[in-house]
């Protein structure tokens, strides 16, 4: 427990999912100093595949000291298992996290299969179409890829609707915590008014069925040790983990 | 009873009543807890300052997690976009602030 306490206090948070525009800088700016103040210090930013390059460098050179660090995110919401390859195969080494949209069976197996995908994300609102069960963990638990899930739509939704989507997910986190599947909490805000504090966002995760612990590792180190992963992986030296070229050449 | 007091930091375009603040806390935690959960909170507005935005609620200490998650789900006040973040928890209203904020 004091070893908890202690863990906590200095813990450093990331939240992967901030869906700021990243053609408005202005707007992206505002969210990303908003997000430093309240504690982030990594911001994963969802951009476009095809302008990637452009938007993360736009990211970059925001000029704001208080901002934290940033992260290039992609989603992919493929409808096929092959468009999910062929997506995976293009885009896999030119972002830092990839994010797989699972809407429907046959995507969801194969982006848990699949050692290339880090986050899997599931259609919460609708509760027909969950795909998480206990094969899905399975496969998941054996690849590198963890469950994420958004604030956002607690924040949205009231009555009826609310309740189905926390017993959705409070089932794919009793799945996740069963197989060992690690848990990603983000905010899915795409307004400064959707933004919380890290605690809060521990705080609401634990709504699902988290521990404490379990729920501030969802918003700390989870997310930080996948774009730390990717990061290592995607750098000049990499050849394959716990393996790094040093140096090159006749001289070595 | 052992209770905690949170001091609360909230971001709106326009600040509410007291009245507005507290129904709008009460609010959440009925929607998510019910009536029965609520009832177990013991929630009580301590301090508001609409000049610095800022307010101060008691709660009973096992309901603080409840009262947290309730307090981080506010979206709007008295029918405006608004936020609320929790800058302080603590067992006395003292060391809340570096000077007490008494009502």
């Amino acid at each position: 427990m004091q070893g908890d306490r202690i863990t906590a206090m200095t813990r450093t948070f990331a939240d992967l999912h901030l869906c700021a525009n990243p053609k408005e800088s202005e707007g992206l700016s505002k969210m990303a100093s908003k997000a430093a103040k309240l504690g982030y210090t990594l911001m994963g930013v969802p951009l476009s595949p095809e302008k990637c390059e452009e938007e993360y460098s736009k990211l970059r050179n925001l000029d704001n000291a208080d901002r934290g660090d940033f992260a290039s995110r992609v989603d992919l919401k493929p409808k096929s298992q092959n468009e999910l390859i062929r997506l995976l195969r293009k885009l896999r080494r030119k972002f830092e996290v990839v994010c797989v949209m699972c809407e429907n069976k046959e995507v969801a197996r194969q982006a848990a299969k699949d050692h290339r995908v880090d986050l899997l994300s599931f259609p919460s609102i609708d509760f027909r179409r969950n795909y998480f069960d206990r094969a899905e963990a399975e496969l998941a638990s054996n690849s590198s890829a963890a469950l994420e899930f958004d604030i956002k739509p607690l924040l949205a939704l009231r009555g009826p609707s609310r309740v189905r989507l926390l017993s959705g997910l409070k089932r794919e986190v009793a799945v996740a915590r069963e197989f060992r599947v690690p848990i990603v909490v983000s905010s899915g805000a795409n307004e400064e008014c959707l933004l919380r504090k890290p605690r809060e966002m521990a705080v609401l995760a634990e709504l699902t069925g988290l521990s404490e612990t379990q729920a501030l590792d969802a918003v700390s180190t989870n997310p930080q040790a996948i774009v730390k992963r990717n990061r290592a992986k995607l750098c000049a030296g990499y050849v394959a983990p716990g393996i790094r070229v040093l140096k090159e050449g006749k001289d070595c | 009873m052992k209770r905690r007091y949170l001091a609360l930091q909230i971001e709106v375009e326009r600040m509410p009543s007291e009245r507005e603040f507290i129904d709008a806390v009460w609010s959440s935690i009925v929607q998510l807890y019910g009536e029965f959960g609520a009832s177990q909170t013991g929630l009580a507005l301590i301090s508001y300052d609409v000049e610095r935005n800022s307010a101060v609620i008691r709660t009973a200490l096992g309901a603080l997690s409840m009262v947290r998650a309730s307090v981080a789900l506010i979206t709007s006040l008295a029918g405006t976009k608004a936020s609320v973040h929790i800058l302080a928890i603590s067992g006395t209203i003292k060391s809340l602030f570096p000077k007490p904020m008494q009502k």
